[in-house]
């Protein structure tokens, strides 16, 4: 276990190092003097010349990114511009509710995707099969903002069965936040049912042609128990760990769902701070939601390695 | 003609001609290209002239989708937008080849550490959130149609240099490189003329199904602000104007999001239908 994390580890790190360089080099794409962006309105030469000192931009690129880095490994992402509060706190105080909102959706996406795709599998080539590959390529093929406005339309406008947007914390009242939050993430789940329903689908007809499978037809147990117990167990490890993978789709949804609802998440505080023209604030998402997707990965990676036998022997 | 005579191409083509799933999807895409073509010809109005004394008209035989907040023809901009969008996703994806496919195939055939910085920066880029990467790049190269497409471009590339590197890596052991190799080809002309035709398959299929995506995230990018700028049309952006006047004009948000809808399922048709066609794991 200790070898097969080192490893990984090993992997990861590298990896960090490089989406670091990628972060910190989006704000060379800044066409003119950052500076002046950083600024905003004023254009004193004063006010320029103390945002060039504070920030390193009178140094050369390759200790503006060590400074950068030795800030991002002490926790210091920088102070946003616009609120003057420190990028990591900003970060941190909108987290929850985006987390909030994507474990509900994956919830609902593993509630949709998994049965439909076992479904799909165990009554291959019949309308059901049809019907749950039709439901993915729906999902596929839906943008989740329009399928939110759609929902608000629906839902909110004309059937009066939900608020249209905002966001109440579970913590003062998990009525009205389960209210603002369920079709905020069935929209953000959709696609994600999607892919999952394909992932469980293959593993699936994968698992039912295995000898188990036959041996557990032979000895005469029902198809509930074979499908349930013997197969779907065994089809749920690489659906498990496929969808990890999709915790970036989940990131990136949340940006357009967030925007759609009115949430003040994770995604509205990159949009706002894209139209802020708030830099630091847009870095430091990158890096997190980076940084967070590769650990979330790494814990994926271990929890397949626990519940892979085969592995675990190696 | 005989079928030894045929040509792999032709073959592949042939079975993608069977499935009906494949042949509609191939349908829809060509039917947006048609419409993206001669939309200057056949739209009944002017995209962008406003007619103030026709704002938020609902559907009807004047205005077959309706007309916008500015009095404009939704349907003469359902049609201009089908350029922004096609042009997104075909450009943001001829970008990904371009820098995505040497990079792999110089990665899987060099090995070494030409692999090894290519893959990191390939695994560190995957690690950025598909859409994140491409909103941060849009807001620092600045919002447009051609940044966001750029940005699209730029962050569906590492998708592209690992599907090519893994191709490569398992042609390069196959014997016709052997052969080749063992005539005296120089490794450049290997990689060109052997490995490369040979690895098109899978990478076509991906092009096919990464248009989708790109025209979803240019949607996406423009709904937020950042890709086509107003006036322009683009159904991203009219989808964002919608939402303010979803109420009163439910159909400023049905067609743009329809067509949206229509053309990504008929390239994720036609993507499924190529893979299953090109590639003999899926057959």
């Amino acid at each position: 276990m200790l070898a097969f994390l080192a490893r990984r580890l090993a992997q990861v790190l590298p990896t960090l190092a490089v989406v670091s360089v990628i972060v910190f080099s989006l704000q060379l794409l800044l066409p003119g003097d950052p500076a002046l962006v950083l600024a905003g309105e004023d254009r004193d030469p004063k006010v320029l010349a103390e945002i060039r000192e504070r920030y390193g931009l009178d140094q050369p690129v390759h200790v503006q990114y060590a400074r950068w880095v030795w800030g991002v490994l002490h926790g210091d992402l920088g102070e946003s511009m616009r609120v003057g509060v420190p990028v990591g706190e900003l970060v941190m105080s909108k987290l929850p509710v985006t987390l909030q909102l994507g474990s509900m959706a994956f919830v609902i996406a593993c509630a949709i995707g998994i049965p439909a795709g076992v479904l799909s599998a165990v009554k291959k080539d019949s309308v059901w099969d049809y019907l749950a590959n039709a439901l993915s390529l729906w999902g596929l093929s839906t943008p989740n903002f329009w399928l939110g406005i759609m929902l608000i339309l629906l839902v909110s406008v004309q059937l009066g069965w939900l608020p249209p947007s905002g966001y109440v914390s579970p913590f003062e009242d998990w009525r009205q936040s389960l209210a603002t939050t369920i079709m905020p993430a069935f929209v953000l789940g959709n696609s994600i049912a999607a892919v999952l329903m394909r992932h469980t689908r293959a593993a699936m007809l994968q698992a039912l042609n295995q000898d188990y499978v036959r041996t557990a037809r032979a000895k005469g147990l029902t198809e509930a128990v074979v499908v349930n117990k013997h197969a779907l167990r065994n089809a749920l490890v690489p659906v498990v760990t496929l969808g990890a993978l999709e915790l970036g789709a989940l990131f990136s949804g949340a940006v357009l769902t967030e925007q759609v609802f009115t949430i003040p998440g994770f995604g509205k505080l990159v949009v706002d701070a894209v139209f802020n023209r708030d830099y630091l604030v847009v870095q430091g998402v990158v890096l997190v939601t980076a940084t967070a997707y590769v650990m979330l990965n790494l814990l994926a990676d271990v929890a397949y390695f626990l519940i892979n036998p085969r592995l675990r022997q190696e | 003609m005989s079928p030894s005579s045929d040509s792999p191409g032709r073959r592949a083509l042939r079975r993608l001609l069977r499935r009906p799933a494949a042949v509609f999807g191939l349908a829809v895409v060509a039917t947006f290209v048609a419409i993206a073509v001669i939309a200057p010809l056949i739209a009944p109005f002017d995209p962008i002239a406003t007619d103030w004394g026709a704002i938020r008209k609902a559907p009807g035989a004047l205005h077959w989708f309706g007309t916008d907040e500015n009095g404009r023809d939704m349907l003469a901009r359902v049609m201009f937008g089908a350029r922004a969008s096609l042009s997104a996703g075909v450009i943001s994806v001829a970008i990904s080849i371009a820098v995505g496919l040497p990079l792999g195939l110089l990665a899987g055939f060099l090995g070494g550490w030409i692999d090894a910085i290519i893959s990191r920066i390939a695994d560190a880029m995957l690690a950025c959130p598909f859409l994140i990467l491409a909103i941060a790049l849009a807001a620092f190269l600045g919002p447009s149609l051609s940044n966001a497409m750029i940005a699209i471009g730029i962050s569906a590339t590492p998708a592209f240099i690992r599907l090519t590197r893994g191709a490569t890596l398992n042609a390069a052991v196959e014997d016709y490189v052997e052969a080749a190799r063992a005539v005296g080809n120089p490794r450049w002309r290997i990689a060109v003329r052997h490995l490369l035709p040979n690895i098109l398959p899978p990478i076509m299929v991906q092009a096919t199904l990464a248009i989708a995506a790109a025209i979803i995230a240019e949607a996406s990018l423009s709904f937020l602000g950042l890709g086509q700028q107003p006036p322009e049309p683009s159904w991203g952006s009219m989808l964002n104007s919608a939402q303010r006047f979803i109420e009163q004009a439910p159909w400023m948000a049905l067609f743009p999001g329809a067509a949206i809808f229509l053309v990504v399922l008929g390239f994720n048709l036609l993507g499924d239908g190529l893979r299953d066609a090109l590639d003999p794991r899926h057959r």
